[in-house]
C-alpha cells in the first residue's frame, strides 16, 4: 500500500515559515512586553486561547472519531493527531501567563481588591492563586496523557498492525470525552471567565468545546485541500469526503450559534445585576457592531453557504469558507475576552500591533510544530482494522 | 399486445453489472428507465440522469414559512392581541421569540422534506406494473433489475430487447401494464 511516511513541499514550507515567523515574533514580542506588559498580556491571552482551543478541538474530534468511526475521520485522523500534539507547545506557552501575566490579567489575584469585594471574598476558596496553579497542572496533565497515549498507540498500530490497539484507543476515548468537556469547562472558567470574576455562565465551557471543534474542522479542511496530491489521499479520493467534512463544519457552526444564543437568552431573560453587565459591556462602545457581525458572519453566512452540497464539493470555495471561519473564530474570542479589560491596556495602533504580533508568533509556532508532527508519519492510518471495513463498501 | 407493454425488465448479476448497464443505456440515449436493487448503489441514480434535486428547495421554502409563521404567531399574540407587561420588557421581546421560531422552522422543514419526497417520488403507489414479472420480488433480496419503459422515445420492443441482452442481462422479461 502506501509509503511509510510522506513528504510534501507544502508541509516543509509551513514548517519553515511557521517556525521563522514564530521566532521573529517572539523577539519582537519581548520589546512589546517591556514597553507595555499590561497590553502584552491582554493580547497574548487572546492569541494563546485561540490556538489552544484549536489544539483541544483536535483532541476532542480525535476521541470522537475513535468512538463513532466513519470515513471522514480516517482521512483527517493524522491531522487531528498532529493538532493534538501541539498541546506540548501550548503547555510551554502557558508558562508566561501563569508566572508573569496573572496579576496583569486577573483582578482576583490582588488581595486588596478581594478584601474589599464581598463577592470575590466569597469566591476565594475557588478563585485563588494556589488553586489556579494546581488546576492548570491537572488540566494539562490530563490532556497530555490522553493525547500521548492516543497518538502513541496510533503510531504502534501503523508499525505492528496489532488489532487489540483499536480496542484500547476506543476504551480510552470513552472516558476521555467527559474528562475533556469537564476540564475544558473548568479551564475556560479559570483562564477566561474569571477575567470578569463577578459574572458566571454555566454553558461557557461548552462554547469553547464547540468553538474548538469548529476551528479544528476548518483547519483540517484547509489541509485536506492542500495535500490532495499526496498518494494516500489520491488512493481513497480524499476529495470525496470534503462534503462530509463541510457538513461537520456546518453542524459545529449551528451548535456554536445554539450555545452562544442560549447563553444570551438566559442572561437576557434573567435580567439580573450580576449577569447582565457582561452583555452590556459587549453592546456598547463599538462592541455592538462586533456582536452583530458575529451573528451574521459566524452563523448566517456560513449556515446558508454550507447548506448547499454543490458548494461543499468545490475545493476553492471550501478553502475560502474554512479560512473565513478560522478568522471568525478569532473575532468571536476577541469579543469574549477583550471587552473584559476595562482598565489598562494601550489604545489605538499599539494595541493592534500587540494583537497581531502575538497572533502571528503563537500561530507561527503552532503551525510549524504541527507540520513537524505531521511530517514523520504516514498521512493515513496504515493498519486500522476498521478502515478496511469502512472503505470497502463504497456504497453508503 | 406489444403496444401495451409497460416496458422491458432486465435482470443483472450484481450491483456493478447493473451500474454499468444503466450507464450504457443512458449513453445509448434511453431516458425513461429505472433501476431496482436490494441496496443503495453509489452513483446509480446519477448515472441515469437523475441529478436534479428538488427536495432541498421545498425544504428551504417550508423552513422560511415555518420560521416566519412561528415569529408571526408570537408577534400577533404578545404585541397585538394580548399585550402583557412581563417584567418591564418590551412587547416585542425578540430574543425570547427565537426558540419557537427555530422549532417551527425545523418542524415545517421536516414535513416539507418527507411530504415533498413522497410527492416527487409519486408515493404512495399501490400498483406498479413491474410486479407483474414473477421474479421481481427478488429486487428486495438478491435481484438487480433495470427497466426500460415503453414510453421512452427510443423504445422498440425488439431493438431494446436486443440491446438489453447485449448488456449481458441474465434474463429479459416483458412487463405487462
Amino acid at each position: 500500500m502506501a509509503t511509510k511516511s510522506f513528504n510534501h513541499p507544502f508541509v516543509d514550507k509551513v514548517q519553515q515559515r511557521g517556525l521563522l515567523a514564530g521566532a521573529c515574533g517572539v523577539v519582537l514580542l519581548f520589546i512589546v512586553g517591556f514597553a507595555d506588559s499590561q497590553q502584552f498580556f491582554q493580547s497574548y491571552l487572546v492569541s494563546y486561547i485561540y490556538w489552544l482551543v484549536i489544539s483541544l478541538g483536535c483532541l476532542g474530534l480525535l476521541m470522537l472519531h475513535h468512538l463513532v468511526s466513519g470515513r471522514w475521520g480516517f482521512v483527517i485522523r493524522r491531522l487531528l493527531e498532529s493538532g493534538a500534539r501541539t498541546l506540548w507547545l501550548m503547555a510551554v506557552l502557558f508558562i508566561p501567563i501563569a508566572l508573569l501575566g496573572m496579576h496583569h490579567l486577573y483582578e482576583w489575584t490582588h488581595a486588596d481588591v478581594v478584601a474589599k469585594d464581598p463577592i470575590l471574598t466569597f469566591k476565594k476558596p475557588y478563585l485563588n492563586e494556589t488553586g489556579f496553579y494546581i488546576r492548570a497542572v491537572v488540566y494539562f496533565a490530563l490532556w497530555l496523557l490522553w493525547m500521548f497515549l492516543l497518538t502513541k498507540w496510533s503510531r504502534e498500530q501503523d508499525e505492528t498492525g496489532e488489532p487489540g490497539l483499536k480496542r484500547r484507543m476506543i476504551n480510552l476515548s470513552g472516558p476521555g470525552i467527559p474528562m475533556f468537556i469537564l476540564t475544558v469547562t473548568f479551564a475556560a472558567t479559570d483562564w477566561v471567565m474569571s477575567l470578569e470574576p463577578h459574572w458566571f455562565s454555566t454553558i461557557y465551557g461548552l462554547i469553547f468545546v464547540i468553538g474548538g471543534a469548529l476551528g479544528a474542522m476548518a483547519l483540517c479542511i484547509l489541509w485536506v485541500i492542500k495535500l490532495k496530491d499526496v498518494e494516500v489521499y489520491r488512493e481513497v479520493d480524499a476529495f470525496k469526503y470534503l462534503a462530509d467534512l463541510g457538513t461537520l463544519m456546518f453542524a459545529f457552526t449551528c451548535l456554536w450559534a445554539y450555545v452562544s444564543f442560549s447563553q444570551f437568552l438566559i442572561t437576557w431573560s434573567g435580567n439580573l445585576a450580576e449577569e447582565a453587565p457582561w452583555y452590556i459591556r459587549r453592546s456598547h462602545g463599538g462592541w455592538q457592531y462586533v456582536g452583530t457581525a458575529l451573528i451574521i458572519f459566524h452563523f448566517f453566512l456560513p449556515f446558508f453557504l454550507l447548506l448547499q452540497r454543490a458548494i461543499k464539493r468545490r475545493a476553492a470555495l471550501m478553502m475560502v469558507i474554512a479560512f473565513f471561519m478560522l478568522f471568525m473564530r478569532y473575532v468571536d474570542l476577541y469579543y469574549f475576552i477583550t471587552p473584559a479589560f476595562v482598565h489598562g491596556g494601550a489604545s489605538g495602533l499599539y494595541r493592534y500591533v500587540a494583537d497581531v504580533l502575538t497572533f502571528v508568533s503563537i500561530g507561527g509556532l503552532w503551525l510549524g510544530f504541527f507540520a513537524m508532527q505531521l511530517k514523520g508519519v504516514p498521512l493515513m492510518p496504515l493498519h486500522d482494522p476498521r478502515m478496511a471495513e469502512t472503505f470497502a463498501g463504497e456504497g453508503h | 399486445m406489444a403496444e401495451n407493454l409497460y416496458g422491458l425488465l432486465a435482470e443483472f448479476d450484481g450491483p456493478d453489472e447493473l451500474l454499468k448497464a444503466a450507464k450504457d443505456a443512458y449513453a445509448d440515449g434511453y431516458r425513461k428507465m429505472d433501476a431496482y436493487s436490494p441496496m443503495p448503489i453509489h452513483d446509480l441514480s446519477e448515472s441515469m440522469g437523475y441529478d436534479k434535486h428538488r427536495v432541498p428547495i421545498i425544504v428551504l421554502i417550508c423552513a422560511l414559512l415555518g420560521a416566519s409563521s412561528g415569529f408571526g404567531l408570537q408577534y400577533w399574540v404578545s404585541v397585538i392581541d394580548y399585550p402583557l407587561n412581563v417584567g418591564g420588557r418590551p412587547l416585542l421581546s425578540w430574543p425570547s421569540f427565537i426558540p419557537v421560531t427555530f422549532e417551527l422552522g425545523v418542524l415545517f422543514s421536516a414535513f416539507g422534506a418527507l411530504i415533498g419526497m413522497l410527492i416527487l417520488n409519486g408515493l404512495p403507489r399501490p400498483y406498479h406494473p413491474v410486479f407483474n414479472v414473477p421474479n421481481f420480488e427478488r429486487a428486495s433480496g438478491d435481484g438487480f433489475f433495470l427497466c426500460i419503459e415503453a414510453e421512452d422515445s427510443k423504445f422498440d420492443i425488439s431493438e431494446t430487447r436486443a440491446f438489453l441482452e447485449s448488456l449481458k442481462a441474465k434474463k429479459v422479461d416483458d412487463v405487462e401494464p
